[in-house]
């Protein structure tokens, strides 16, 4: 029983533990000898860990996986891929290698695993990288991801905070994704927001990520378990503020009917309680508060860009079909983290 | 005054709150419903919804496993979202007070047996039976409300006030027959000064805290009063 209190029994982003209760834990763990070229690691609270191996070249890790949050495995394949993928575009790097994670039923249908991980492979080819094996346990549940290693330049990476005050907040994938999924599980999802739901799970960060190297941006992370405001909050690191533009945030429409409809998530509630202190909504309809905290499945990239770039940025997103908004500016700090008006 | 209890522990959000808001519907009159949830979290959340529904609605914790929510239902017809500013539609909210009348009968049944008389309200003002031996007493007390549990009609309110409300707490020797009672649909009520004065708040047990105010109002509103 008091598994059911930790863990939410959703699945995908919605089943990430609570950042109040992780820090707990991670500050607490033995630190060690430091290791300069460890480039970004636990204490930056980054998307991935970047370690340099020679002055022009350092390699990305990461890790991500979770149980289906889709009832139709090769479409959990490719969005499992999709969002453990999205930690090396955070970072701007270059996917190279891929391994499967499997937790998985002994007594079920090889087939479905099969299927799991044709959707896993595809992503990673379109990637760009390489599977190059993985491991598997059974388990009573099922459970997919990967371990990916990619390459970048130890001076291009993007950080995940350090935005400037004037920065403008993009967004590259609409939000609701997690609502939505929690909707179709106990059966109140229309098919059209399903799929929209799983079009852009299923859709990989790589082309943001590159179009991004193009401008001058300052701080760039991927939105997922903690959804757009805790993750927001991670930007600015508790040395700038923001503003965010609520009309402006790129929503799923249904995802705010739902949140009308209270198909309102543990893990969304986590991440209220974690950062209501932080924010301050300025006559914002309930169900819109529900999506800004709402986990995210291999959400879209926030990034911070220099505000003479901001606009070019957008319209080189766009271009590419993505459903980017400028959402809002990072201002100096002040009493309020992050205002939503 | 109509009661319902829902026992949403076990279930993933947001099937407590999802399962909260249809039972809401099936109200006819003003009433208490009462959800019982596992965790803390899901206690939010049916706070956080109640709040957007404008009811009033209070969370208490049992145990690390055990948490009640006591949502006050207003009487009909209420407005289902007086402090939402919902940017969506709400069309069903008006449906299930609707469609009440004929089909959701046999569910009210099952909610609210016939076995409790409306207006029937049980006052254990003291842990005791009875003037005069204290073991004894106890003993008679803990006899009386097992006895309660077989009665064909029940009460449809328990007011423990006083020492009275050791009788709900961990420790008493009647936990096992109040909640065999909740599960008929009896209303357990225990004053919480007196929780407070004798510093068990925390050991509540089985039902819920009440005031004054409602135990004189449950009072006033009993067409009998059982005094062991």
């Amino acid at each position: 029983m008091s598994e059911k209190i930790i863990f939410c029994k959703g699945g995908g982003c919605t089943a990430k533990l609570g950042a109040g209760v992780l820090s707990h834990v991670l500050d607490r763990l033995p630190k060690g000898t430091r290791d300069n070229n460890l480039l970004i690691g636990y204490d930056s609270r980054d998307d991935a860990a970047v370690y340099q191996i020679t002055d022009d070249l350092a390699i990305v890790q990461t890790l991500d996986f979770f149980p289906p949050m889709v009832d139709d495995p090769y479409l959990f394949g490719k969005i499992a891929a999709a969002n453990a993928l999205s930690d090396i575009y955070a970072m701007g790097g270059q996917v190279k290698t891929a391994l499967n994670i499997v937790c998985f039923p002994e007594n079920m249908d090889l087939n479905i695993l099969g299927e799991i991980m044709r959707g896993g492979s595809e992503k990673v080819i379109e990637a760009g990288g390489t599977l190059a094996g993985g491991h598997s346990i059974a388990d009573d549940t099922v459970k997919y991801g990967l371990s990916v290693t990619g390459t970048i330049h130890p001076r291009q990476i993007y950080p995940n905070n350090q935005g400037q005050p004037g920065d403008c907040l993009l967004l590259t994938k609409k939000l609701g994704v997690g609502i939505i999924c929690t909707a179709s599980r106990i059966g109140e999802a229309s098919p059209e927001a399903m799929e929209e739901a799983t079009t852009s799970m299923t859709m990989l960060n790589k082309q943001a990520s590159q179009i991004c190297r193009d401008y001058e941006i300052h701080a760039c992370t991927d939105v997922t378990g903690f959804g757009l405001l805790g993750h927001l909050h991670e930007m600015l690191d508790k040395r700038h503020s923001a503003i965010l533009y609520s009309p402006q945030i790129p929503i799923m429409t249904e995802a705010l009917h739902y949140a009308d409809e209270f198909f309102l998530t543990a893990a969304g509630q986590k991440n209220r309680n974690h950062m209501a202190a932080h924010v301050k909504f300025r006559q914002i309809p309930f169900a819109m508060e529900e999506i800004l905290f709402d986990p995210q499945t291999s959400g879209g990239l926030l990034i911070a860009a220099a505000p003479g770039q901001a606009e070019e940025l957008l319209t080189a997103l766009k271009k590419e079909g993505l459903p980017a908004a400028i959402i809002g500016q990072i201002i100096p700090r002040e009493q309020t983290e992050i205002h939503v008006q | 005054m109509e009661k319902r209890l829902i026992d949403a522990r076990g279930l993933a959000c947001p099937l407590p709150v999802v399962n909260t808001k249809k039972a809401i519907g099936e109200f006819k009159e003003e009433g208490i419903l009462t959800v019982l949830v596992d965790n803390e979290i899901a206690v939010q959340n049916l706070k956080k919804f109640a709040a957007q529904k404008g009811l009033a609605a209070a969370g208490e914790k049992k145990s690390d496993t055990q948490y009640q929510v006591t949502i006050q239902i207003p009487p009909k017809p209420f407005s289902t979202s007086p402090t939402a500013a919902p940017v969506t539609p709400q069309p069903d909210q008006g449906q299930p007070n609707q469609k009440q009348p004929n089909q959701d009968q046999p569910d009210q049944e099952t909610c609210t047996p016939d076995s409790r008389k409306k207006g029937m309200v049980a006052i254990l003002s003291a842990n005791m039976m009875g003037n005069g031996d204290a073991k004894l007493g106890k003993a008679l007390m803990k006899a009386f409300i097992f006895a309660l549990t077989k009665q064909d009609t029940l009460p449809e309110t328990i007011v423990c006030y006083n020492s009275g409300a050791y009788l709900t707490c961990q420790g008493s020797d009647s936990l096992e027959d109040f909640k065999n009672l909740e599960a008929e649909g009896v209303t357990i009520v225990t004053c919480g000064t007196c929780l407070d004065f004798y510093g068990i708040k925390d050991r509540l047990a089985v039902g819920t805290i009440t005031n004054m105010y409602e135990i004189v109002e449950i009072m006033e509103q009993a067409t009998s009063i059982l005094r062991p």
